[in-house]
């Protein structure tokens, strides 16, 4: 039997985090290799172009487009102030004129004696990008941005919505009940908050409202969290939601509890200051979104830790898949022939062990490593 | 080499869940599918490397074959033995979100219609669809651009020697979008002009000196032409060489293919062309993926009398990474009513959202299965409608027009996909290709398509329909073999009648049949019923099936047809439910309809 890969997402205490910040177009890069840069330190600056106002000047003119060019007052790459004349045209022996100004300032990128509009390119719009984690920077990409590294403990969730933001972890009180309504107080303002099990729409808008950073649980209900949204979401591209706090969901959507392995690390964390971003992507070049917890100083002995891998016997995983979805258990076999399932497919599976002590057949497809 | 004499192809396809790999091989004088491996696609961390799923897909392969195809991390090509690697080895893709492209015309409803199909023939997933009466502000359209971040851009717009004006404004448009691909900072977007050839001036001396601009001829020279086969070149070149290039491993991956990465939707359309050339028929194909649902049709335009082939891409519609784009289109309500037994609302929506951010598992319960075989028959309808939509004859065309058109009232312009005039259907994709019983596959495609009249079906044996695309471009011969032997499994005919009864049991139609191993089929099925009658592949039934007075097969209202039908591996389906389809409103009702529907199908009940 070839190799035997499984999805998996990662759980670790000690890792090297790099980030990859990157303008969306060439700008400036602030800051030097070696720099340490807190998660609001901005590490680059660009120009985002403006917005490029059409001038109908042919008409404005009342003249043929091919006479546009011989009627501007300037050239290509000429700046002109609002309300400035850029092209005129005189008529009835000079008795007459008619003219073309600028709506606004900016400058010329282009005449077109074919349609008779003049474009003005308002002037560019400055973007600033932050270092998002705590770190080093230890690669300047020339234009673009910095890779920052920190050593940290990561923790990959399966689902999110929100974007980037940081506070100091909190584990709720009772992390093993459902977050209701009446457990976000204000007292969690500025928190990413941690519970084990789910967290209903009304808590997550609560928690939105309050100033909560982060909110890290095992799982929601999907009906609550498109109540929430207002609208369904359509395919797994996140990030950009405005509710005012980030979610990470470490396992997805119904009743599930986080695996005891992430739930101990985040338990650890406590009180210690993280990042938190809710940008999903379930798609190629998949993005999942992530806590992060730089650890205070340098932690040599750190891997860079994969998730997923190869099955084996002995290896710990988790069903994804319903039945016993959720459920945690060990391989015990990895069959090579191909085994007839309820459904009537025959599928490659994999025998396991679960931690309720009942011995299962699983579709090979439907676990993931832990 | 003389490719004409290779007897050993390997095939991978690298789809945006799971790659594929089959083995094919001449033995004795004809060249057969041998095997297939499949692997996870590994576009992904930790992997971000295509060809890690690849060798991993072909490592399966070569333990199930006993083959040798693999040195280490290499695969033999060409060959160093009789047993040891193959002739030659390619690949087309689908990963890396595919090709992405926003297309621009003057007119949305000619030229930049035209612009789209061009960029759907090349394989493309058409994000926008830009154009001067779209009913959007210049700024909106900008904003638009910008949000996308397209590959590629077409630009087409105008027959030669017609406007230059607007052309201009388009592609002013784009210069102040001013947007940037999304792969590479400092790489210049890559726009196809394929409008006006007079404009080209005017286009280049507007965005010549910020996007890389490339002319091809226009694709709507005269207003009765539409010429698209060089824009699809061009976007097919683009396609290797910037998008390709960016996506993780490919740049490795293209340097061990014998020739190009095609994209698969191209290579299935391919294949769909040749089948459809060969029997002279009208086809109707699908693929429906994870992450989106391509159709194929190839019709008679009866203005011109030819065979015209289309392609959509419904980049939304899919049944695991789209999945819940289905349930948002079609509504929950839509979904639930395929399923046969009882099902909470929550628990289904969580179910559909799990297959959503674990797109590679797979169901391992009945009821699981009869789940997504439900979300399937609304993804293929949904897609269905999309196709209808841009597969049209040239509008703006005038027609001469004979007394029988005059009464007909056709518009140019209309729909090429008459359902009643569709001979055959092949399914392809996960959900069809692999559903547990065959019967199920074609029941799904009766639903999501629901055919009218005789239609035979079909179904992809394993989903190799692009890799057969890509062999038919080097190998047509071997391409052609292996395609009609082990890789259209014939389910049988299907014969569907439009129209209603006022209640169910009422007489719907009779048939009188002669099969070709000597048995006779005189029965009568009901509205409301659905009759499974055995026909194996290879024999035939023919002779005449006479409608009641409400229903047509083809001849119209009440009129006996004669017809030919075809065995296959499910057999003959008489589906008197009637079209357009419509389920029991009570719950309880329409689930028992559905479990007798199953019983009379042949397949296990679920209450």
């Amino acid at each position: 039997m070839g190799t035997a890969y499984t999805p998996g997402l990662t759980v670790t205490s000690n890792t090297i985090v790099r980030k990859t910040r990157k303008l969306p177009i060439k700008g400036t890069v602030l800051v030097n290799v070696g720099d340490r840069v807190e998660p609001d330190s901005t590490v680059a600056r660009a120009d985002l172009p403006g917005d490029l106002d059409q001038i109908k000047v042919a008409h404005m003119l009342g003249a043929n487009p091919a006479e546009v060019p011989g009627k501007m007052l300037f050239k290509l790459g000429d700046r002109v102030e609002q309300g400035q004349v850029i092209a005129r045209t005189t008529y009835f022996f000079g008795w007459f004129k008619s003219e073309a100004k600028a709506p606004s300032t900016g400058t010329i990128e282009y005449i077109s004696d074919v349609s008779g509009n003049v474009g003005v390119r308002l002037p560019p719009r400055p973007v600033e990008l932050t270092a998002y984690v705590q770190g080093t920077v230890v690669e300047v990409i020339p234009d673009e941005g910095v890779v920052i590294e920190t050593p940290a403990a990561l923790v990959q969730g399966i689902f999110g919505i929100g974007g980037e933001r940081e506070g100091r972890l909190h584990v709720m009180p009772e992390p093993d009940r459902t977050i209701e309504e009446r457990d976000i107080t204000k007292e969690l303002a500025g928190r990413i908050i941690i519970g084990r099990r789910l967290i209903t729409g009304a808590a997550l808008r609560r928690a939105g409202q309050t100033g909560v950073v982060g909110v890290v649980v095992g799982g929601i209900v999907d009906k609550e969290l498109v109540d929430l949204l207002g609208y369904e979401i359509g395919v797994a591209i996140t990030g950009d939601e405005q509710v005012g706090v980030t979610l990470v969901l470490t396992e997805g959507f119904g009743e599930i509890e986080m695996a005891h392995k992430t739930f101990e690390l985040l338990r650890s964390l406590e009180g210690r200051d993280g990042s938190i971003n809710g940008a999903t992507q379930i798609r190629a070049g998949v993005i999942r979104p992530e806590v992060i917890v730089p650890h205070p100083g340098s932690a040599s002995d750190a891997t860079v830790a994969v998730g997923g891998g190869e099955l084996k016997i002995g290896s710990h995983i988790r069903v994804i898949r319903e039945p016993n979805f959720g459920h945690l258990g060990t391989v015990t076999a990895l069959p090579h022939e191909l085994v007839l399932i309820e459904t009537g497919a025959k599928v490659r599976v994999l025998r396991a062990d679960l931690d309720s002590g009942e011995a299962v057949v699983v579709p090979r497809a439907n676990v993931e490593l832990l | 080499m003389d490719i004409e004499k290779s007897d050993s192809f390997l095939i991978t396809d690298c789809g945006s869940t799971t790659t594929k790999a089959i083995l094919i091989l001449k033995k004795e004088g004809s060249y057969r599918l041998i095997d297939r491996g499949e692997a996870p696609t590994t576009v992904e961390a930790p992997f971000d490397d295509v060809t890690v799923g690849v060798i991993t897909a072909v490592t399966e392969l070569q333990e199930i074959t006993g083959r040798t195809l693999l040195d280490g991390n290499k695969i033999i090509c060409p060959k160093r033995g009789p047993d040891e690697g193959v002739d030659l080895f390619l690949s087309t893709s689908s990963a890396g979100g595919g090709l992405q492209m926003c297309v621009a015309g003057v007119i949305k409803t000619m030229t930049a219609e035209s612009a789209e199909r061009a960029a759907l023939g090349a394989g493309a997933i058409v994000i926008d669809v830009l154009a001067v009466d779209d009913g959007r502000k210049e700024y909106e359209r900008i904003e638009r651009i910008r949000h996308l971040r397209p590959d590629m851009f077409l630009l087409a717009g105008g027959t030669d020697g017609g406007t230059k004006t607007h052309l201009a404004d388009l592609a002013a448009t784009l210069l102040a979008a001013d947007t940037k691909p999304r792969f590479g900072v400092g790489y210049q977007l890559p726009v196809i002009y394929a409008g006006n050839v007079d404009a080209r001036e005017a286009v280049h001396d507007i965005i010549g000196a910020k996007m890389a601009v490339q002319d091809v001829a226009n694709i709507r020279p005269r207003l009765e032409e539409e010429n698209l086969g060089p824009a699809r070149e061009a976007i097919h070149d683009v396609f290797l060489e910037h998008v390709m290039q960016q996506a993780p491993g490919y740049s490795k991956l293209m340097g061990w293919v014998s020739g190009e990465i095609m994209p698969t939707p191209m290579a299935v359309g391919r294949a769909v062309q040749t089948f459809a050339d060969d029997e002279k028929a009208n086809v109707l194909a699908v693929d429906i993926g994870g992450a989106t649902t391509d159709i194929f049709s190839v019709f008679g335009d009866a203005r011109t009398g030819e065979q015209v082939f289309n392609r959509t891409v419904s980049a939304n519609y899919g049944m695991s990474y789209s999945i819940c784009n289905v349930l948002k289109e079609a509504g929950i309500a839509n979904v639930a009513k395929w399923v046969p037994f009882e099902i909470d609302e929550p628990h289904l929506r969580n179910m559909l959202r799990n297959k959503m951010i674990r797109p590679t598992t797979i169901p391992s319960s009945l009821s699981d299965l009869l789940i997504e075989q439900a979300i399937s028959r609304e993804a293929l309808r949904l897609s269905l409608d999309h196709h209808k939509l841009l597969a049209v004859g040239l509008k703006g065309v005038q027609q001469q027009r004979s007394v029988s058109d005059a009464f007909a009232q056709t518009d140019s312009g209309g729909t090429l996909v008459n359902l009643m005039d569709l001979d055959w259907v092949i399914g392809s994709g996960g959900v069809l290709s692999h559903a547990p019983s065959r019967t199920q596959a074609a029941w799904m495609m009766l639903d999501g398509f629901q055919p009218q009249g005789v239609t035979h079906l079909a179904v992809d044996s394993i989903f190799m329909m692009p890799q057969i695309g890509i062999l038919s471009e080097l190998h047509p011969a071997a391409a052609s073999e292996v395609f009609r032997r082990d890789c259209l499994i014939v389910l049988g005919s299907a014969v569907a009648a439009v129209g209603h009864a006022k209640k169910d049991g009422a007489p719907c139609l009779t048939l009188n049949l002669s099969t070709s191993d000597g048995r006779t089929i005189s029965e009568t099925v009901n509205y409301g019923q659905m009759r499974l009658i055995p026909l194996a592949l290879g024999q035939t039934a023919q002779g005449t099936i006479s409608p009641a007075k409400h229903f047509d097969i083809g001849s119209g209202p009440g009129r006996t047809r004669e017809v030919k039908l075809r065995g296959g591996v499910v057999g003959l389906i008489i589906d008197c439910r009637g079209i357009p389809r419509r389920l029991p409103e009570a719950d309880g009702t329409r689930r028992s309809k559905l479990n007798e529907w199953a019983e009379a199908l042949g397949l296990p009940r679920v209450e």
